[in-house]
């Protein structure tokens, strides 16, 4: 199954985004938080989105969500510093929906191109009908 | 006695240190106020890892690189955490630094900010001082003078730059917000870079 990491300048973002996601589907286990830094502190840090990258693959990849500015610039630097072959892509989509929707997707066997695009739509979703 | 490599990067960690109010002031005008709290952190972070038996100059500034990438916070810690990993790996293995040396650091420096911000010179980013800083310095070397001559040139385009990025509007980071009012303020990142060339230009002189 394709793993979800969720990255914000704020842990609690991150945290909170992930248990929203975890929430819409129940046992599955592959959506990790990487928010904030080691000392609490707001920010981004491309080794801890690193470590979580390799804790959410279990071989088919994983799709990041990250928030605005260094979110990018920090995950992207972790993608680099991957030293095994894991796939490991940026949806460029809103952190909450698009990590809810991203997880449903992953928790049913999606491939990573499915879950990357379901989780893209979401930008262009109205959420006001 | 400790090696040189952490002497130079030691001082250059203090002088960010130093400046930390005056680069977050900078930051605080045309950005998010974090800048010189950020590099401050993130150097307080690299005198716990580096250690001062290093010799091997790639292996200080890889280390140098990854700590700012896990300490900085903001977009700094990619960005100088890449130029400094980017340089090490030009480095990897050498104890003492030439002419050649100091041009690679300076490419894979540039390629390194180039790759991860996505930005071209004229931005108001650090790459204003630091690519004027590169071709001065290639110019002395060109014209046959020393590493410590060249650098004093390299910095004096680089201050050059800070002065052109109060010129400019900035198009990247937080600060391209701001349009037009980005003009008349001096780019936060141009000016620690600078002072960063300055501390290696005077330690080159030791």
């Amino acid at each position: 199954m394709v793993g979800i990491v969720i990255v914000s300048h704020s842990s609690k973002i991150a945290e909170g985004a992930r248990e929203l996601a975890a929430q819409m589907c129940p046992g599955f286990e592959g959506i990790y938080a990487a928010g904030g830094m080691e000392d609490g502190s707001i920010g981004t840090d491309a080794i801890r989105i690193k470590t979580a990258i390799e804790a959410a693959d279990s071989g088919d990849g994983v799709v990041i969500l990250a928030d605005l500015g260094s979110g990018i610039l920090s995950t992207e630097t972790a993608i680099d510093l991957l030293e095994t072959g894991i796939d490991a892509r940026i949806a460029d989509a809103p952190i909450v929906e698009g990590a809810v929707v991203a997880a449903v997707q992953a928790s049913v066997g999606s491939s990573i191109d499915e879950v990357i695009s379901e989780a893209e739509q979401t930008r262009q979703q109205s959420k006001i009908s | 006695m400790a090696s040189r490599v952490y002497d130079c990067l030691s001082k250059i960690g203090e002088k960010i240190i130093e400046n930390k109010d005056f680069l977050t002031d900078l930051d605080r005008e045309i950005g998010d106020a974090d800048h010189g709290v950020n590099m401050a952190r993130g150097f307080e972070g690299v005198m716990t890892k580096l250690t001062p038996d290093t010799e091997d100059i790639g292996a200080a500034l890889k280390t140098t690189g990854m700590t700012l990438l896990s300490t900085v916070g903001g977009a700094s810690g990619p960005l100088y955490g890449t130029a400094f990993m980017d340089s090490g790996k030009a480095m990897m293995g050498k104890t003492a630094l030439d002419k050649d040396d100091m041009k690679a650091i300076f490419e894979a420096a540039i390629a390194g900010i180039q790759k991860r911000g996505k930005a071209e010179r004229g931005e108001k980013t650090m790459l204003d001082a630091l690519m004027p800083a590169y071709e001065s310095y290639c110019a002395g070397i060109d014209a046959g003078k020393s590493l410590t001559e060249a650098m004093d040139d390299a910095c004096r385009a680089a201050n050059d730059g800070i002065e052109f990025t109060k010129t400019i509007r900035a198009t990247k980071g937080r600060a391209s917000y701001l349009g037009d009012r980005s003009i008349g303020h001096q780019d936060p990142g141009a000016t620690s870079i600078t002072m960063m060339l300055e501390v290696v230009s005077e330690f080159l002189k030791s």
